[in-house]
Protein backbone atom coordinates (compact mmCIF):
# COMPACT_ATOMS: atom_id res chain seq x y z
CA UNK A 1 0.00 0.00 0.00
CA UNK A 2 1.42 3.16 -1.02
CA UNK A 3 1.82 6.13 1.85
CA UNK A 4 -0.77 9.22 0.67
CA UNK A 5 0.42 12.80 1.62
CA UNK A 6 -2.13 13.86 3.86
CA UNK A 7 -4.81 15.70 2.77
CA UNK A 8 -5.70 19.15 4.24
CA UNK A 9 -8.15 20.96 4.90
CA UNK A 10 -9.22 24.35 5.81
CA UNK A 11 -12.43 26.68 5.79
CA UNK A 12 -13.11 29.38 4.00
CA UNK A 13 -12.51 31.79 6.58
CA UNK A 14 -8.72 31.21 6.55
CA UNK A 15 -8.85 31.93 3.47
CA UNK A 16 -5.29 34.30 3.20
CA UNK A 17 -5.37 37.04 0.49
CA UNK A 18 -2.27 36.32 -1.74
CA UNK A 19 -2.27 39.65 -3.86
CA UNK A 20 0.42 41.09 -1.49
CA UNK A 21 2.60 42.79 -3.47
CA UNK A 22 1.15 45.76 -4.19
CA UNK A 23 2.47 49.21 -5.10
CA UNK A 24 0.98 51.00 -1.98
CA UNK A 25 2.32 54.39 -3.06
CA UNK A 26 0.96 54.13 -6.30
CA UNK A 27 -2.45 54.01 -6.87
CA UNK A 28 -4.16 54.28 -10.01
CA UNK A 29 -7.49 55.46 -10.72
CA UNK A 30 -9.71 53.32 -11.46
CA UNK A 31 -13.29 54.08 -13.67
CA UNK A 32 -16.24 52.30 -12.87
CA UNK A 33 -18.90 51.64 -15.85
CA UNK A 34 -21.25 54.58 -16.08
CA UNK A 35 -17.97 56.73 -14.98
CA UNK A 36 -17.81 60.57 -16.67
CA UNK A 37 -13.98 60.90 -18.00
CA UNK A 38 -13.96 63.84 -19.70
CA UNK A 39 -16.88 66.40 -21.43
CA UNK A 40 -15.01 68.00 -23.31
CA UNK A 41 -15.62 67.22 -27.18
CA UNK A 42 -12.47 66.93 -28.64
CA UNK A 43 -11.32 63.22 -27.38
CA UNK A 44 -11.72 59.99 -29.58
CA UNK A 45 -13.40 57.54 -28.24
CA UNK A 46 -11.39 53.99 -27.95
CA UNK A 47 -12.05 50.68 -26.33
CA UNK A 48 -13.91 50.35 -22.97
CA UNK A 49 -15.95 54.25 -23.88
CA UNK A 50 -18.88 55.41 -25.21
CA UNK A 51 -20.34 59.08 -25.81
CA UNK A 52 -23.57 59.80 -24.24
CA UNK A 53 -26.38 62.63 -25.35
CA UNK A 54 -25.02 65.21 -23.98
CA UNK A 55 -21.55 64.73 -25.44
CA UNK A 56 -19.80 63.38 -22.04
CA UNK A 57 -17.34 60.38 -22.50
CA UNK A 58 -17.95 57.73 -20.39
CA UNK A 59 -16.55 54.52 -19.43
CA UNK A 60 -18.68 51.04 -20.18
CA UNK A 61 -15.97 48.96 -18.45
CA UNK A 62 -14.36 48.54 -15.09
CA UNK A 63 -10.75 49.42 -15.47
CA UNK A 64 -7.57 51.86 -15.30
CA UNK A 65 -7.57 54.70 -18.06
CA UNK A 66 -5.03 54.68 -21.42
CA UNK A 67 -4.40 57.52 -23.25
CA UNK A 68 -2.58 57.89 -26.42
CA UNK A 69 -2.36 61.32 -27.64
CA UNK A 70 -6.38 62.03 -27.75
CA UNK A 71 -7.19 58.65 -27.81
CA UNK A 72 -9.04 57.69 -24.50
CA UNK A 73 -9.71 54.44 -24.20
CA UNK A 74 -10.02 52.34 -20.73
CA UNK A 75 -8.49 49.07 -20.56
CA UNK A 76 -10.48 45.85 -17.80
CA UNK A 77 -8.58 44.26 -15.39
CA UNK A 78 -9.72 40.78 -16.62
CA UNK A 79 -10.76 40.38 -20.26
CA UNK A 80 -10.75 37.58 -23.01
CA UNK A 81 -7.45 37.39 -25.17
CA UNK A 82 -6.93 40.32 -27.88
CA UNK A 83 -4.86 39.30 -30.79
CA UNK A 84 -1.86 41.39 -32.80
CA UNK A 85 0.00 40.32 -35.32
CA UNK A 86 3.09 38.47 -34.87
CA UNK A 87 1.92 36.87 -31.47
CA UNK A 88 2.96 33.64 -29.85
CA UNK A 89 0.51 31.76 -28.87
CA UNK A 90 -0.46 28.48 -27.92
CA UNK A 91 -3.93 27.08 -28.96
CA UNK A 92 -6.32 23.77 -28.92
CA UNK A 93 -7.74 22.17 -32.18
CA UNK A 94 -11.52 22.16 -31.59
CA UNK A 95 -12.66 21.54 -34.86
CA UNK A 96 -11.47 19.89 -38.23
CA UNK A 97 -12.96 22.07 -41.35
CA UNK A 98 -12.50 21.99 -45.18
CA UNK A 99 -8.89 23.58 -45.69
CA UNK A 100 -8.42 24.64 -42.12
CA UNK A 101 -8.60 24.23 -38.42
CA UNK A 102 -10.30 25.71 -35.66
CA UNK A 103 -8.12 26.23 -32.81
CA UNK A 104 -9.36 27.62 -29.27
CA UNK A 105 -7.01 30.82 -28.11
CA UNK A 106 -8.63 31.97 -25.47
CA UNK A 107 -9.79 35.23 -27.82
CA UNK A 108 -13.53 35.85 -28.25
CA UNK A 109 -13.67 33.98 -31.76
CA UNK A 110 -12.11 30.66 -32.39
CA UNK A 111 -9.20 31.43 -34.85
CA UNK A 112 -8.19 29.88 -37.60
CA UNK A 113 -5.31 28.08 -38.76
CA UNK A 114 -4.96 27.52 -42.98
CA UNK A 115 -4.14 24.23 -44.69
CA UNK A 116 -1.90 26.91 -46.43
CA UNK A 117 -0.60 27.95 -43.61
CA UNK A 118 0.96 25.17 -41.99
CA UNK A 119 4.61 23.19 -42.70
CA UNK A 120 3.52 19.91 -44.05
CA UNK A 121 5.96 17.24 -44.52
CA UNK A 122 7.90 17.27 -47.73
CA UNK A 123 8.92 20.53 -47.82
CA UNK A 124 8.19 24.20 -47.81
CA UNK A 125 6.85 24.72 -51.42
CA UNK A 126 5.11 21.32 -51.82
CA UNK A 127 1.69 21.82 -53.55
CA UNK A 128 -1.89 21.78 -51.02
CA UNK A 129 -3.47 18.63 -53.34
CA UNK A 130 -6.85 17.35 -52.56
CA UNK A 131 -5.23 14.30 -50.66
CA UNK A 132 -4.03 16.36 -48.24
CA UNK A 133 -7.36 17.79 -47.02
CA UNK A 134 -8.95 14.62 -46.72
CA UNK A 135 -5.87 13.57 -44.60
CA UNK A 136 -5.76 16.91 -42.59
CA UNK A 137 -6.78 14.79 -39.29
CA UNK A 138 -4.02 13.05 -39.87
CA UNK A 139 -1.94 16.02 -38.76
CA UNK A 140 -3.63 17.50 -36.54
CA UNK A 141 -7.02 16.46 -35.04
CA UNK A 142 -9.23 17.41 -32.20
CA UNK A 143 -7.73 17.93 -29.16
CA UNK A 144 -4.45 18.18 -30.07
CA UNK A 145 -2.19 20.97 -28.89
CA UNK A 146 -0.31 23.37 -30.85
CA UNK A 147 1.88 26.69 -30.74
CA UNK A 148 1.46 28.94 -33.42
CA UNK A 149 2.05 32.76 -34.31
CA UNK A 150 -0.89 35.29 -35.58
CA UNK A 151 -0.22 35.49 -39.06
CA UNK A 152 -3.44 37.93 -39.63
CA UNK A 153 -6.71 39.69 -37.87
CA UNK A 154 -9.92 39.44 -39.43
CA UNK A 155 -12.37 42.34 -39.17
CA UNK A 156 -14.80 40.61 -36.45
CA UNK A 157 -11.51 40.05 -34.39
CA UNK A 158 -10.60 36.38 -35.09
CA UNK A 159 -7.76 35.61 -35.80
CA UNK A 160 -5.54 33.66 -38.62
CA UNK A 161 -2.77 31.90 -37.51
CA UNK A 162 0.87 30.18 -38.82
CA UNK A 163 2.65 27.31 -38.12
CA UNK A 164 5.43 28.32 -40.88
CA UNK A 165 8.44 28.19 -38.80
CA UNK A 166 9.82 25.22 -37.53
CA UNK A 167 9.87 26.06 -33.69
CA UNK A 168 5.70 26.15 -33.83
CA UNK A 169 3.59 23.53 -34.49
CA UNK A 170 1.96 20.11 -32.25
CA UNK A 171 2.95 19.99 -28.73
CA UNK A 172 3.33 16.80 -26.97
CA UNK A 173 4.64 15.40 -23.80
CA UNK A 174 4.07 18.35 -21.34
CA UNK A 175 1.37 20.51 -18.93
CA UNK A 176 -0.89 23.41 -20.45
CA UNK A 177 -1.75 25.97 -18.02
CA UNK A 178 -4.22 28.89 -18.62
CA UNK A 179 -3.28 32.33 -16.85
CA UNK A 180 -4.74 35.56 -17.27
CA UNK A 181 -3.41 37.19 -20.82
CA UNK A 182 -2.37 40.63 -18.91
CA UNK A 183 0.35 38.24 -17.40
CA UNK A 184 2.33 37.32 -20.32
CA UNK A 185 4.20 40.69 -22.18
CA UNK A 186 4.98 40.86 -25.38
CA UNK A 187 8.77 39.94 -25.33
CA UNK A 188 11.60 39.32 -28.27
CA UNK A 189 11.29 35.46 -27.45
CA UNK A 190 8.80 33.84 -25.93
CA UNK A 191 10.25 29.92 -25.81
CA UNK A 192 12.66 29.21 -23.08
CA UNK A 193 14.71 26.62 -22.53
CA UNK A 194 15.50 26.28 -18.70
CA UNK A 195 18.25 24.91 -17.02
CA UNK A 196 15.62 22.49 -15.29
CA UNK A 197 15.73 20.66 -18.03
CA UNK A 198 12.47 21.60 -19.36
CA UNK A 199 11.00 23.80 -21.93
CA UNK A 200 8.56 26.61 -21.22
CA UNK A 201 6.31 28.35 -23.92
CA UNK A 202 4.71 31.85 -22.65
CA UNK A 203 1.60 32.11 -24.76
CA UNK A 204 1.13 36.01 -25.22
CA UNK A 205 -2.85 34.49 -24.80
CA UNK A 206 -2.20 33.60 -21.36
CA UNK A 207 -2.03 29.89 -22.58
CA UNK A 208 1.33 28.57 -20.78
CA UNK A 209 3.01 25.34 -22.57
CA UNK A 210 5.58 23.21 -19.76
CA UNK A 211 7.52 20.67 -21.86
CA UNK A 212 9.08 17.74 -20.75
CA UNK A 213 12.16 17.93 -23.03
CA UNK A 214 14.08 20.34 -24.44
CA UNK A 215 13.07 22.03 -27.58
CA UNK A 216 13.92 19.04 -29.76
CA UNK A 217 16.14 20.00 -33.35
CA UNK A 218 14.46 17.44 -35.57
CA UNK A 219 11.71 19.55 -36.66
CA UNK A 220 12.08 18.24 -40.32
CA UNK A 221 8.46 16.19 -40.46
CA UNK A 222 6.84 19.37 -40.05
CA UNK A 223 6.67 18.82 -36.12
CA UNK A 224 3.70 16.59 -36.56
CA UNK A 225 5.41 13.94 -34.94
CA UNK A 226 4.80 12.90 -31.63
CA UNK A 227 7.57 11.42 -29.23
CA UNK A 228 5.30 9.52 -27.27
CA UNK A 229 8.32 7.96 -25.67
CA UNK A 230 8.56 7.66 -21.42
CA UNK A 231 9.48 10.50 -19.67
CA UNK A 232 11.70 9.82 -17.06
CA UNK A 233 10.37 10.58 -12.99
CA UNK A 234 12.97 12.94 -12.83
CA UNK A 235 11.63 15.49 -15.40
CA UNK A 236 8.21 15.03 -14.51
CA UNK A 237 8.40 16.19 -10.79
CA UNK A 238 10.70 19.08 -12.68
CA UNK A 239 7.42 19.67 -14.94
CA UNK A 240 4.81 19.65 -11.83
CA UNK A 241 6.71 21.34 -9.79
CA UNK A 242 7.15 24.31 -12.58
CA UNK A 243 3.71 24.05 -13.04
CA UNK A 244 2.93 24.70 -8.93
CA UNK A 245 5.75 27.92 -9.37
CA UNK A 246 3.55 29.57 -12.11
CA UNK A 247 0.13 28.93 -10.56
CA UNK A 248 1.78 30.68 -7.86
CA UNK A 249 2.70 33.94 -9.96
CA UNK A 250 -0.52 34.00 -11.36
CA UNK A 251 -2.41 33.94 -8.39
CA UNK A 252 0.02 36.70 -6.87
CA UNK A 253 -0.29 38.88 -10.05
CA UNK A 254 3.44 38.59 -11.13
CA UNK A 255 4.72 39.02 -14.76
CA UNK A 256 5.78 35.65 -16.10
CA UNK A 257 9.04 35.70 -17.58
CA UNK A 258 11.43 32.73 -18.08
CA UNK A 259 13.22 35.13 -14.91
CA UNK A 260 10.27 35.44 -12.91
CA UNK A 261 9.61 31.26 -13.93
CA UNK A 262 13.41 30.60 -12.97
CA UNK A 263 13.32 32.43 -9.48
CA UNK A 264 10.42 31.19 -8.27
CA UNK A 265 11.19 27.26 -9.26
CA UNK A 266 14.18 28.28 -7.21
CA UNK A 267 12.93 29.61 -3.97
CA UNK A 268 10.54 26.51 -4.12
CA UNK A 269 13.36 23.72 -3.55
CA UNK A 270 13.15 24.15 -0.26
CA UNK A 271 9.58 22.88 -0.43
CA UNK A 272 7.94 19.62 -1.50
CA UNK A 273 5.99 19.56 -4.68
CA UNK A 274 2.43 19.07 -3.16
CA UNK A 275 3.12 21.56 -0.78
CA UNK A 276 3.28 24.77 -3.43
CA UNK A 277 -0.32 24.23 -3.77
CA UNK A 278 -0.64 26.02 0.27
CA UNK A 279 -1.65 29.66 0.73
CA UNK A 280 1.36 29.96 3.36
CA UNK A 281 4.37 28.71 1.35
CA UNK A 282 2.46 30.25 -2.24
CA UNK A 283 2.80 33.53 -0.17
CA UNK A 284 6.73 33.00 1.01
CA UNK A 285 7.31 31.93 -2.73
CA UNK A 286 5.91 34.67 -4.11
CA UNK A 287 7.62 37.28 -1.68
CA UNK A 288 11.29 36.02 -2.27
CA UNK A 289 10.46 35.79 -5.93
CA UNK A 290 9.85 39.67 -5.75
CA UNK A 291 12.22 40.48 -3.71
CA UNK A 292 14.90 38.77 -6.46
CA UNK A 293 12.77 40.74 -9.01
CA UNK A 294 13.53 43.67 -7.54
CA UNK A 295 16.75 43.63 -6.35
CA UNK A 296 17.84 42.96 -10.14
CA UNK B 1 -49.74 33.13 5.08
CA UNK B 2 -49.09 36.43 6.98
CA UNK B 3 -52.17 38.73 7.26
CA UNK B 4 -52.10 41.83 5.53
CA UNK B 5 -52.67 43.69 9.25
CA UNK B 6 -49.96 41.72 10.94
CA UNK B 7 -47.37 44.18 8.97
CA UNK B 8 -48.79 47.29 9.18
CA UNK B 9 -48.86 47.20 13.04
CA UNK B 10 -45.75 48.22 13.90
CA UNK B 11 -44.99 51.45 14.03
CA UNK B 12 -44.78 51.99 10.74
CA UNK B 13 -41.96 49.49 10.75
CA UNK B 14 -42.04 46.15 8.57
CA UNK B 15 -41.83 42.84 10.13
CA UNK B 16 -38.32 42.36 9.74
CA UNK B 17 -38.09 46.15 11.23
CA UNK B 18 -37.15 48.06 8.03
CA UNK B 19 -38.44 51.32 7.45
CA UNK B 20 -40.15 51.18 3.89
CA UNK B 21 -37.75 52.79 2.07
CA UNK B 22 -34.87 50.66 3.41
CA UNK B 23 -32.67 48.16 1.70
CA UNK B 24 -31.56 45.21 3.22
CA UNK B 25 -27.82 44.24 4.11
CA UNK B 26 -26.00 43.96 0.57
CA UNK B 27 -22.55 41.66 0.82
CA UNK B 28 -20.90 41.48 -2.63
CA UNK B 29 -17.58 39.22 -3.48
CA UNK B 30 -16.60 39.48 -7.15
CA UNK B 31 -13.88 36.83 -8.92
CA UNK B 32 -15.19 34.26 -6.81
CA UNK B 33 -14.31 31.64 -9.36
CA UNK B 34 -10.77 31.30 -11.14
CA UNK B 35 -12.35 29.34 -14.30
CA UNK B 36 -14.92 32.00 -15.41
CA UNK B 37 -14.37 34.89 -17.03
CA UNK B 38 -16.54 37.11 -14.38
CA UNK B 39 -18.12 35.94 -11.34
CA UNK B 40 -19.76 37.20 -8.61
CA UNK B 41 -21.49 36.70 -5.26
CA UNK B 42 -24.49 38.76 -4.18
CA UNK B 43 -26.38 38.27 -0.57
CA UNK B 44 -29.28 40.71 -0.37
CA UNK B 45 -30.34 39.86 3.48
CA UNK B 46 -31.13 36.34 2.71
CA UNK B 47 -31.58 36.01 -0.84
CA UNK B 48 -28.12 34.77 -1.52
CA UNK B 49 -27.01 34.67 -5.46
CA UNK B 50 -24.34 33.13 -7.26
CA UNK B 51 -23.51 34.31 -10.96
CA UNK B 52 -21.56 33.04 -13.46
CA UNK B 53 -20.08 34.69 -16.93
CA UNK B 54 -18.55 32.39 -19.65
CA UNK B 55 -17.45 34.62 -22.74
CA UNK B 56 -17.65 36.54 -25.13
CA UNK B 57 -16.57 32.84 -26.72
CA UNK B 58 -16.90 30.88 -29.94
CA UNK B 59 -20.65 29.83 -30.09
CA UNK B 60 -21.05 25.45 -29.52
CA UNK B 61 -23.67 23.77 -29.58
CA UNK B 62 -27.14 24.51 -31.09
CA UNK B 63 -26.99 27.95 -30.77
CA UNK B 64 -23.84 27.77 -32.92
CA UNK B 65 -25.65 26.62 -36.12
CA UNK B 66 -27.65 29.06 -36.01
CA UNK B 67 -26.11 31.45 -37.48
CA UNK B 68 -29.33 33.71 -38.27
CA UNK B 69 -28.11 37.05 -36.40
CA UNK B 70 -24.76 37.15 -37.33
CA UNK B 71 -23.96 40.79 -36.86
CA UNK B 72 -24.46 40.89 -32.82
CA UNK B 73 -23.66 38.73 -29.90
CA UNK B 74 -25.73 36.25 -28.77
CA UNK B 75 -26.63 36.71 -25.16
CA UNK B 76 -27.15 32.78 -23.19
CA UNK B 77 -29.17 33.15 -19.56
CA UNK B 78 -29.72 30.14 -17.38
CA UNK B 79 -31.51 30.88 -14.23
CA UNK B 80 -32.05 28.37 -11.62
CA UNK B 81 -32.75 27.92 -7.94
CA UNK B 82 -30.86 25.14 -5.70
CA UNK B 83 -33.11 22.50 -4.60
CA UNK B 84 -32.73 23.25 -0.66
CA UNK B 85 -32.68 27.30 -1.73
CA UNK B 86 -36.58 27.52 -0.77
CA UNK B 87 -36.83 29.93 2.57
CA UNK B 88 -40.17 28.20 3.17
CA UNK B 89 -38.11 25.12 3.52
CA UNK B 90 -39.48 21.95 1.40
CA UNK B 91 -37.46 20.97 -1.15
CA UNK B 92 -37.94 22.05 -5.12
CA UNK B 93 -38.10 19.29 -7.29
CA UNK B 94 -36.02 20.62 -10.21
CA UNK B 95 -33.43 23.26 -9.79
CA UNK B 96 -33.65 24.32 -13.46
CA UNK B 97 -36.11 23.90 -16.90
CA UNK B 98 -39.46 24.33 -14.89
CA UNK B 99 -41.73 27.39 -16.16
CA UNK B 100 -40.62 29.85 -13.91
CA UNK B 101 -37.01 28.77 -14.22
CA UNK B 102 -37.55 29.10 -17.96
CA UNK B 103 -39.46 32.72 -17.24
CA UNK B 104 -36.66 34.31 -15.23
CA UNK B 105 -34.29 32.98 -17.42
CA UNK B 106 -35.80 34.88 -20.06
CA UNK B 107 -36.52 38.10 -18.43
CA UNK B 108 -32.90 37.84 -17.41
CA UNK B 109 -31.77 37.65 -20.91
CA UNK B 110 -33.72 40.61 -21.83
CA UNK B 111 -32.44 43.32 -18.92
CA UNK B 112 -28.73 41.56 -20.25
CA UNK B 113 -29.18 42.50 -24.01
CA UNK B 114 -30.76 45.53 -22.71
CA UNK B 115 -27.01 46.68 -21.13
CA UNK B 116 -24.14 44.77 -23.36
CA UNK B 117 -22.96 46.33 -26.42
CA UNK B 118 -23.63 42.97 -28.74
CA UNK B 119 -22.74 45.01 -31.46
CA UNK B 120 -18.80 44.57 -30.76
CA UNK B 121 -19.07 40.89 -30.56
CA UNK B 122 -20.37 39.55 -34.14
CA UNK B 123 -20.77 35.97 -34.01
CA UNK B 124 -20.02 35.11 -30.23
CA UNK B 125 -21.63 34.16 -27.26
CA UNK B 126 -21.77 35.25 -23.73
CA UNK B 127 -23.29 33.05 -20.96
CA UNK B 128 -24.53 33.88 -17.49
CA UNK B 129 -25.72 31.29 -15.27
CA UNK B 130 -27.58 32.74 -12.07
CA UNK B 131 -27.51 30.20 -9.76
CA UNK B 132 -30.05 31.05 -6.52
CA UNK B 133 -28.48 29.65 -3.36
CA UNK B 134 -30.97 30.99 -1.12
CA UNK B 135 -34.68 32.64 -1.94
CA UNK B 136 -36.01 35.42 0.47
CA UNK B 137 -37.85 37.56 -2.13
CA UNK B 138 -36.58 39.77 -4.47
CA UNK B 139 -34.67 37.21 -6.30
CA UNK B 140 -35.04 38.07 -9.90
CA UNK B 141 -33.95 41.49 -8.85
CA UNK B 142 -30.98 40.36 -7.02
CA UNK B 143 -29.92 37.83 -10.10
CA UNK B 144 -29.33 41.16 -12.06
CA UNK B 145 -27.55 42.84 -9.96
CA UNK B 146 -25.10 40.22 -9.61
CA UNK B 147 -25.26 39.34 -13.02
CA UNK B 148 -24.40 43.29 -13.57
CA UNK B 149 -21.38 42.87 -11.34
CA UNK B 150 -20.40 39.29 -12.99
CA UNK B 151 -20.23 41.23 -16.47
CA UNK B 152 -18.23 43.90 -15.16
CA UNK B 153 -16.10 41.37 -13.59
CA UNK B 154 -15.26 39.29 -17.33
CA UNK B 155 -14.61 42.87 -18.70
CA UNK B 156 -17.50 43.23 -20.87
CA UNK B 157 -18.69 46.67 -21.84
CA UNK B 158 -21.68 47.52 -20.84
CA UNK B 159 -23.77 50.67 -22.22
CA UNK B 160 -26.89 51.40 -23.52
CA UNK B 161 -27.92 51.65 -27.30
CA UNK B 162 -31.33 52.10 -28.06
CA UNK B 163 -33.00 55.06 -26.30
CA UNK B 164 -36.99 54.03 -27.04
CA UNK B 165 -39.92 55.56 -24.98
CA UNK B 166 -42.13 53.49 -22.91
CA UNK B 167 -43.65 50.51 -24.74
CA UNK B 168 -46.16 49.15 -22.10
CA UNK B 169 -47.59 45.81 -23.82
CA UNK B 170 -50.23 45.18 -21.98
CA UNK B 171 -51.05 40.88 -21.33
CA UNK B 172 -53.48 39.62 -18.86
CA UNK B 173 -52.50 36.48 -17.52
CA UNK B 174 -54.51 33.92 -16.48
CA UNK B 175 -56.35 35.54 -13.88
CA UNK B 176 -55.43 37.62 -11.66
CA UNK B 177 -51.33 38.40 -12.44
CA UNK B 178 -50.83 41.62 -14.67
CA UNK B 179 -47.46 40.96 -16.75
CA UNK B 180 -46.28 44.38 -18.17
CA UNK B 181 -42.96 45.21 -19.43
CA UNK B 182 -41.55 48.93 -19.69
CA UNK B 183 -38.63 49.21 -21.56
CA UNK B 184 -36.78 51.98 -21.62
CA UNK B 185 -32.89 52.59 -21.28
CA UNK B 186 -30.38 54.85 -19.66
CA UNK B 187 -26.78 54.21 -18.84
CA UNK B 188 -24.80 52.37 -16.50
CA UNK B 189 -25.52 49.48 -14.65
CA UNK B 190 -28.69 47.35 -14.66
CA UNK B 191 -30.13 47.56 -11.26
CA UNK B 192 -33.12 45.28 -9.91
CA UNK B 193 -35.39 46.11 -6.92
CA UNK B 194 -38.67 44.79 -6.07
CA UNK B 195 -41.45 47.63 -5.08
CA UNK B 196 -44.47 45.93 -2.97
CA UNK B 197 -47.31 47.62 -2.62
CA UNK B 198 -49.70 46.30 1.03
CA UNK B 199 -53.26 47.34 0.53
CA UNK B 200 -54.70 48.58 3.78
CA UNK B 201 -57.68 50.92 3.23
CA UNK B 202 -58.30 51.36 6.82
CA UNK B 203 -55.34 53.71 7.15
CA UNK B 204 -56.43 56.10 4.57
CA UNK B 205 -55.86 59.51 6.93
CA UNK B 206 -51.76 58.80 8.14
CA UNK B 207 -49.60 59.85 5.98
CA UNK B 208 -48.03 56.17 6.22
CA UNK B 209 -45.19 55.42 4.25
CA UNK B 210 -45.87 51.39 4.27
CA UNK B 211 -48.83 52.18 2.44
CA UNK B 212 -47.52 53.46 -0.61
CA UNK B 213 -45.06 50.56 -1.42
CA UNK B 214 -41.90 48.89 0.55
CA UNK B 215 -38.81 47.96 -0.95
CA UNK B 216 -36.46 45.41 -1.59
CA UNK B 217 -39.60 43.38 -0.49
CA UNK B 218 -38.48 39.67 1.25
CA UNK B 219 -40.72 36.48 1.35
CA UNK B 220 -42.82 37.54 3.78
CA UNK B 221 -43.63 40.50 1.90
CA UNK B 222 -44.18 39.08 -1.34
CA UNK B 223 -46.71 36.48 -0.18
CA UNK B 224 -48.65 39.50 1.02
CA UNK B 225 -52.01 40.50 -0.98
CA UNK B 226 -50.72 43.10 -2.63
CA UNK B 227 -48.84 43.70 -6.02
CA UNK B 228 -44.79 43.37 -6.37
CA UNK B 229 -43.51 44.79 -8.67
CA UNK B 230 -39.99 43.91 -9.81
CA UNK B 231 -37.92 46.78 -11.71
CA UNK B 232 -34.73 46.81 -13.77
CA UNK B 233 -33.64 50.16 -14.05
CA UNK B 234 -30.30 51.44 -15.22
CA UNK B 235 -29.78 54.11 -13.08
CA UNK B 236 -27.45 57.48 -13.91
CA UNK B 237 -25.19 58.80 -11.94
CA UNK B 238 -27.14 61.94 -11.81
CA UNK B 239 -30.58 61.11 -10.92
CA UNK B 240 -31.85 62.55 -13.69
CA UNK B 241 -33.97 59.15 -14.75
CA UNK B 242 -36.07 58.97 -17.77
CA UNK B 243 -38.04 56.23 -18.50
CA UNK B 244 -36.42 53.27 -19.12
CA UNK B 245 -37.00 50.02 -17.00
CA UNK B 246 -38.02 46.53 -17.11
CA UNK B 247 -40.81 45.91 -15.23
CA UNK B 248 -42.09 42.52 -13.89
CA UNK B 249 -45.20 42.36 -12.15
CA UNK B 250 -45.89 39.08 -10.04
CA UNK B 251 -49.45 39.86 -7.68
CA UNK B 252 -50.69 37.36 -5.41
CA UNK B 253 -53.92 38.38 -6.26
CA UNK B 254 -54.75 42.08 -6.79
CA UNK B 255 -54.33 44.12 -9.81
CA UNK B 256 -52.24 47.48 -9.63
CA UNK B 257 -53.67 50.41 -11.00
CA UNK B 258 -52.15 52.42 -13.22
CA UNK B 259 -52.27 55.85 -11.45
CA UNK B 260 -50.53 54.24 -8.77
CA UNK B 261 -47.71 52.69 -10.99
CA UNK B 262 -46.03 56.54 -11.31
CA UNK B 263 -45.63 56.78 -7.54
CA UNK B 264 -44.05 53.03 -7.21
CA UNK B 265 -42.37 54.20 -9.79
CA UNK B 266 -40.70 56.90 -8.32
CA UNK B 267 -39.78 54.80 -5.27
CA UNK B 268 -38.20 52.21 -6.79
CA UNK B 269 -36.15 54.01 -8.64
CA UNK B 270 -34.91 55.66 -5.59
CA UNK B 271 -34.36 52.36 -4.30
CA UNK B 272 -32.15 51.72 -7.26
CA UNK B 273 -30.26 54.80 -7.56
CA UNK B 274 -29.22 53.70 -3.63
CA UNK B 275 -28.20 49.96 -4.77
CA UNK B 276 -26.09 51.25 -7.68
CA UNK B 277 -24.10 53.53 -5.10
CA UNK B 278 -23.44 50.21 -3.09
CA UNK B 279 -22.52 48.39 -5.77
CA UNK B 280 -20.12 51.23 -7.61
CA UNK B 281 -18.31 51.34 -4.22
CA UNK B 282 -18.07 47.49 -4.46
CA UNK B 283 -16.18 47.20 -7.68
CA UNK B 284 -13.90 50.03 -6.76
CA UNK B 285 -12.56 48.33 -3.99
CA UNK B 286 -12.17 45.22 -5.67
CA UNK B 287 -10.67 46.58 -8.18
CA UNK B 288 -8.09 48.34 -6.21
CA UNK B 289 -7.41 45.41 -4.39
CA UNK B 290 -6.85 43.47 -7.63
CA UNK B 291 -4.67 45.69 -9.34
CA UNK B 292 -2.20 43.86 -11.30
CA UNK B 293 1.27 45.49 -11.19
CA UNK B 294 1.30 45.32 -14.81
CA UNK B 295 -1.29 48.31 -14.71
CA UNK B 296 0.57 50.31 -12.70
CA UNK B 297 2.63 51.93 -15.56
CA UNK B 298 -0.37 53.22 -17.00
CA UNK B 299 -1.64 55.50 -13.91
CA UNK B 300 1.76 56.94 -13.72
CA UNK B 301 1.22 59.25 -16.90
Amino acid sequence: MEEYPPIIVRLAINRIDLNLIKNENVQPRIYTPGEEISSQPDFLRGHGTYVDDENTLRASVAGVLEKVNKLISIRPLKARYQGEIGDVIVGRITEVQQKRWKVDTNSKLDSVLLLSSVNLPGGELRRRSAEDEQTMRRYLQEGDLICAEVQSTFVDGSLSLHTRVLKYGKLSQGIMLKVSPALVKRKKTHFHNLESGASLILGNNGYIWIGANKQDSDRSEGGFTQDLSRIPQVNREVCARLRNCILILAQCNIQLTDTSVTYAYEESMKYKINELLEPEIMIDVSLLTHQRLIQQ
Amino acid sequence: MIEAENIEDQNGLRPDGRRALELRQIRVKMGVFGQADGSAYIEQGNTKILVTVYGPHQPRGSTGRNTSNISKGIVNCQYSMAVFSLSSGERKRKPRGDRKSQERSLQLKHAMEAIIHLEIYPRSQIDIYVEALQVDGSEYCVSVNGATLALIDAGIPIKVIYKTTNILQFSLKKSFVIKFIATLFLQNYAIGCTVTLINNPSLEDEDNTLEKGVLDANYVEECTPGVTLSVVALPNNDSTLKDGLIVVAQGAGQRLHLSQFESLKARVLYGCQDIRTILDHAVREYLTEQSLPSLFHVALN
